[in-house]
């Protein structure tokens, strides 16, 4: 155990033992003139025996109680939310299909997931003939897209059918999804929804914004009469000239190729039923 | 009461908003400086979400600061601060989804923000809860004016509109007929080191006698 440190207030000499000098050597302060000196390295082991905050087993412990501590308390939290975060994740996939159908669906006293119910039918695409979905909603179509699921809601909007075709493609730094509906006639298109997972703040992720979904509408599909190709594409921000060419975002140019692929690739996807 | 708010506790606050401003002099968090303030409102956003998670996380650190192993602090203090940002951003999806949505780019930025780590570090590991608490709300409220600003001058002349509001009038864009363009160095995220190096400099000659 070190021998306890006492400062003269006065000169600033320092004395080591177990208690204060009578009188300071250097300056003759009488005793009450010093000070303990309590350093941050002896103070621990002398307050706290056994409780030494540099030891290896304190370190190791200490470390891995806090893991299983934030480990458990994430668990925790996170599956008791999970239902409340599903049936929001569900009740806003619903809203975004609606939003395609150029819905406000933010407008007063709107109830998406009754809306939905009435007004949308989630069919699938076999090939030949649209079929009725008997599965749980899915919220992201993603995987259903890659193992050939084609999804194809059925919308009718003041008496008229519309088709609503689930896409997703890649973005500059994460993933990108969106709801293409299309007209009747399926070869022009009737309003977007996209959205994104993590693109650029202010520039990429604008391409959520509803102006930018909006330049989609009433664009046709294909050149032409030919209906083998989609043409409909997102080129720079400002040089949309064509009919089926539809402005990018100022300064996310790499976003708007990524939405280019997702519209142009996931329509393709669906080519056999446009046809129909 | 008087002691609550005694001069050094008050330092701690005001001093990061301004001689000791995280971003302007310590040059701290500049990336995430970068990446949100194309516009104001995920600027304002930003702001505010660092100003309560460093709030949070320095008073957490300060209550745990004589218990934890030195060797192993940085570790601690950051699974500190994701858990508490996981924690949060999870209530966030269940409790208001649209804000949880909107935020959901920030969270890991507000994680790896250097801000927090280098006041959990600087300052709760040796203060108590209190005057960690005014510190981390002081560092969180000058970073996000820093923000704010950039985000203000990047919105405006890169868009010409504010929150998302058109200021600067349809009628005098080239497009119009008019003679105004926008600037769209200001919508690339290099053009704001620029600004801040401005404010930086605005900064250092308006304080000049002080230092």
């Amino acid at each position: 155990m070190a021998t306890k440190k006492f400062k003269c207030e006065l000169c600033g000499y320092i004395h080591e033992g177990d208690k204060a000098p009578a009188s300071c050597p250097k300056c003759a302060a009488p005793a009450d003139a010093f000070t303990e000196i309590v350093e941050a390295g002896a103070e621990a082991p002398a307050k706290k025996k056994g409780l030494d905050t540099s030891s290896n087993t304190y370190t190791i412990i200490y470390a891995s109680v806090m893991v299983i501590l934030v480990a458990f308390l994430l668990a925790f939290v996170s599956s008791v939310l999970k239902p409340t975060q599903d049936a929001n994740v569900e009740n806003d996939t619903k809203g975004q299909i609606l939003t395609s159908l150029n819905i406000d669906i933010k407008a007063d006293g709107y109830n998406v997931a009754q809306e939905f119910e009435k007004n949308v039918k989630d069919m699938l695409w076999n090939g030949s003939e649209l079929v009725p979905f008997e599965g749980k909603f899915l919220s992201s179509y993603a995987s259903a897209i890659q193992e050939g699921e084609l999804h194809v809601f059925v919308a009718e909007v003041e008496g008229e059918t519309k088709y609503i075709l689930p896409v997703t493609g890649r973005g500059l730094w994460g993933s990108l999804w969106g709801y293409v509906a299309l007209n009747a006639d399926k070869k022009t298109v009737f309003g977007t929804y996209f959205y994104h997972s993590s693109e650029t703040a202010g520039l990429g992720a604008r391409l959520g914004e509803r102006w930018f979904q909006e330049q989609f509408n009433g664009k046709p599909l294909f050149e032409g009469e030919n209906t083998g190709a989609i043409a409909l594409k997102v080129v720079k921000a400002g040089s949309a000239v064509a009919d089926t060419e539809v402005n990018g975002i100022t300064g996310a140019t790499l976003t708007g190729n990524g939405v280019d692929a997702m519209v142009r690739e996931g329509l393709a996807a669906y080519l056999s039923f446009i046809n129909n | 009461m008087s002691k609550l708010f005694s001069e050094e506790n008050r330092a701690a606050f005001s001093k990061p908003l301004n001689l000791d401003n995280p971003v302007v002099i310590q040059v701290l968090g500049i990336c995430s400086a970068l990446a949100v303030t194309s516009q104001l409102e995920p600027a304002i956003v930003m702001g505010l979400s660092v100003t309560v998670i460093t709030a949070f996380s320095n008073v957490i650190i300060s209550l745990l600061r004589k218990t934890i192993p030195n060797r192993i602090r940085i570790i601690v203090q950051l699974v500190v601060v994701a858990a508490l940002v996981t924690i949060v951003s999870e209530f966030l999806k269940a409790y208001v989804y649209d804000v949880s949505v909107q935020l959901s780019v920030y969270v890991g930025l507000i994680i790896t923000n250097c801000i927090l780590m280098g006041r959990l570090e600087a300052f709760a590991m040796q203060n108590s809860p209190w005057p960690s608490l005014l510190d981390g709300i002081g560092n969180g409220l000058g970073y996000a004016w820093v923000l704010i600003v950039v985000g203000f001058v990047r919105e405006l002349f890169g868009f010409g509109t504010l929150l998302g509001f058109q200021i600067i009038p349809q009628s005098w864009y080239v497009e119009n007929g008019g003679w105004y363009m926008n600037n769209g160095m200001m919508v690339m995220p290099a053009m704001s080191l620029v600004i801040v190096g401005c404010v930086i400099w605005a900064h250092r000659s308006l304080n000049k006698e002080e230092k």
